[in-house]
């Protein structure tokens, strides 16, 4: 089976083997992937800003890459949201919605296409330490993606997986929330970063990058040893 | 940014600096929801019932004029006087001119938002009348010449000594960390002001448009009081509270008591439906009730907005955030604080003034996901976010996405921008959020990972050649 991937923006950019290691991933379950070089953003920086003209170009553009692909798999559940819940308003108007809905069906977040869509919850990997989940907020109410991390961890070797107080609560990236109202952003990432404390984890583990790189960052100004791992990082660890 | 985002982030920086306070409200709002998941967890369907109960709000809002010329019709009827107010002083102005004419002087108030978002007290004080609060958090916050913390739970950042200081500084009080002694403190307090107020007045969590009440509901019996014993009583109620039938309070007020303290019910549930009547003992001579418009009218013309409307003031929504959780609720210096005071204060008062509200969300859904009548509290905030970018289209934020845009089209420039965008990381990361850092707004408080050389793109092409 072929598929698509589609790199979040900020994973491009600043965690580039996030992308290389959702590619082992899908390839280690036997898939053929693809990845189309004219990818860029799935328009969610403007869309939050409340900037709906440019996001509706981006999102335009992302329909436009993607249109003829069977399956599109994403690493994050963010964009995964944007492109799946999102695109049906902000294209209402738009002369490609109908692609852009009939594409929302075929886009996937990674761990809800391999527990999901493949009915994949082993992918053989291995890492020892106490993990614990963050539910990235877009991605947990958005495309209720809540079951599918924990049961493919699960299955993870020598991992122990526990779960920590506010693993549902916000981590307070949010975008440009995150630079435009610090005090408050950094605060709520320590809310989250004093629960991992208590739940004695090596590595907090997500679906989403974005959030992770805003716990990490927090983790790292602490001085807490404590790593963030994205989903497809530590499944392909053996 | 205007004098009020300024305040905003000021007090944003002095309440999340705050360790202890934070962790106390945190302590105060984990109990609060506990209760709730208690008190939900006694419904048969919890969900099937904020469904119905959504229901009856929408039905409310459609068919608003002929609810609220029912509730008039039959108040009107049993001797009350009703009196409608397009803005906050036509209310106040009233409520001053019954006042002056039946020459009261003390006035006793129970629990009411509406009458905070007026800001009614002040002006009855400038009029010289004596206003008491008789709710016990209303009571304390009162006291100490402070808002409302939390529109439920006024008085929830206090701790029990700072309580027991207040009542010692201002009514001489013995000092106490007992909360029974407390609220003892406050009743012996407040029996004289309730025998001795010309003037009730207080609020209303419903009106009954097929009976013409008003619906309170309480725990501690002083709204009744209030109701009751003063001479004149006067409810505020904004116009939206009107609901079809007496028999939805059935539904709405489980649902009310469930979302809001994590009760099956509250402990009082009044309905009042106007002066005492011939041959009845009890009750006021005179019944006035205020419907106030206040901006709703704004807000339910607008399509996108209307929802908003259907708030039934529990709280939840505050309770949950995590803004409001960190941030504490005399940061935000509206009378409704928490998500959905940032969703309706914006368009209730002026979207220039109160328009950082709308920015000051991660929009992570927590609010949306507990409200009981369903309003898509982060929607709303978007669509504020929206309506604040359609009419900015100049300055740096307007054009940061106008560059944004135009670079994501051409993948080419994109992956450019984002090299130079990494370029200034790996340049600026010795400055580690100082003075001179480009990214000092995150690198402040928190850092940033090491930028690689090489972006996904770059791997990809060495990864296929």
């Amino acid at each position: 089976m072929k598929v698509s991937i589609f790199i979040p923006c900020f994973i491009d950019q600043l965690y580039p083997s996030i992308g290389l290691h959702t590619v082992t991933l899908l390839e280690r379950v036997g898939l053929d992937v693809e990845f189309r070089a004219e990818q860029t953003c799935c328009g969610q920086p403007p869309f939050n800003a409340g900037r709906c003209r440019e996001a509706r170009a981006i999102a335009e553009h992302f329909v436009r890459v993607f249109q003829d692909a069977d399956l599109v798999i994403t690493p994050s559940g963010s964009c995964a949201a944007m492109i799946k819940r999102h695109y049906v308003d902000l294209l209402a108007d738009s002369e490609c919605l109908q692609d852009a809905v009939q594409l929302g069906e075929r886009v996937w977040e990674l761990s809800q296409f391999l527990v999901d869509h493949l009915g994949v919850v082993d992918v053989g990997a291995r890492l020892s330490g106490r993990a614990t989940i963050h539910d990235g907020c877009h991605g947990l109410r958005e495309l209720g993606i809540r079951s599918a991390p924990r049961r493919l961890l699960e299955h993870v070797r020598d991992l122990r997986l526990v779960e920590a107080r506010e693993s549902e609560t916000c981590c307070g990236f949010g975008g440009l929330f995150a630079v435009k109202f610090p005090s408050i952003a950094t605060a709520m990432a320590d809310v989250k970063c004093g629960a991992i404390a208590e739940a004695g984890v090596d590595y907090v583990i997500s679906c989403d990058a974005s959030c992770l790189m805003h716990i990490q960052g927090l983790l790292d100004r602490r001085g807490d040893g404590t790593k963030c791992l994205h989903l497809a990082e530590a499944l392909v660890s053996a | 940014m205007t004098q009020t985002a300024r305040q905003f982030q000021r007090n944003c920086d002095t309440t999340t600096n705050d360790a202890d306070h934070r962790s106390w409200i945190r302590i105060a709002l984990n109990q609060a929801g506990d209760a709730r998941s208690t008190a939900q967890a006694r419904f048969n369907d919890w969900d099937g019932a904020c469904g119905a109960a959504s229901q009856i709000k929408w039905e409310s809002l459609d068919h608003l004029a002929e609810n609220l010329e029912s509730f008039e019709a039959k108040l009107l009827a049993r001797g009350a006087s009703v009196h409608w107010a397009e803005t906050g002083e036509d209310a106040c102005a009233y409520i001053l001119r019954v006042a002056a004419e039946r020459h009261a002087k003390r006035i006793v108030k129970s629990k009411c938002m509406t009458t905070e978002e007026i800001g009614l007290n002040e002006r009855l004080e400038a009029a010289g009348l004596k206003v008491v609060e008789s709710d016990l958090g209303e009571f304390i916050v009162q006291l100490r010449k402070e808002p409302p913390y939390h529109f439920v739970f006024p008085a929830m950042h206090l701790r029990r000594n700072r309580i027991s200081e207040t009542f010692e500084r201002e009514i001489g009080a013995a000092p106490t960390e007992d909360a029974e002694s407390l609220t003892l403190t406050a009743r012996q307090e407040l029996r004289n002001v309730f025998l001795s107020a010309d003037i009730g007045i207080s609020g209303a969590n419903f009106g009954v448009a097929d009976t013409g009440m008003i619906s309170i509901t309480e725990n501690e019996g002083n709204a009744r009081l209030t109701t009751s014993i003063p001479r004149i009583h006067i409810a505020v109620m904004g116009i939206e509270k009107v609901i079809p039938r007496l028999a939805d309070l059935a539904l709405l007020l489980p649902v009310l008591a469930t979302s809001a303290t994590g009760q099956t019910l509250t402990c009082y549930n009044t309905m009042i439906g106007g002066p005492r009547q011939p041959g009845e003992v009890d009750g006021p001579d005179e019944f006035h009730v205020i419907l106030l418009d206040n901006g709703r009218t704004r807000l339910l013309a607008d399509p996108g907005l209307r929802d908003a409307l259907r708030c039934i003031r529990c709280g939840a929504c505050l309770n949950i955030c995590p803004v409001y959780r960190n941030i504490g609720g005399h940061a935000y210096d509206t009378t409704y604080q928490g998500p959905i005071g940032a969703v309706i204060t914006p368009h209730l008062q002026d979207l220039t003034n109160w328009k950082h509200l709308a920015f000051a969300s991660s929009l992570c859904g927590a609010c949306t996901e507990t409200c009981p009548v369903g309003i898509r509290l982060h929607d709303h905030l978007h669509h504020t976010r929206s309506m604040v970018a359609e009419r900015k289209t100049s300055g740096l934020e307007a054009m940061m996405a106008r560059m944004y845009a135009f670079a994501a089209l051409r993948p080419g420039l994109f992956q450019w921008c984002g090299r130079q965008m990494r370029r200034t990381l790996r340049m600026t990361t010795r400055f580690r959020g100082g003075r001179l850092d480009p990214f000092r707004a995150w690198r402040h408080t928190r850092d940033l990972p090491a930028a690689p050389a090489k972006s996904f793109h770059d791997l990809w092409k060495e990864r296929k050649a």
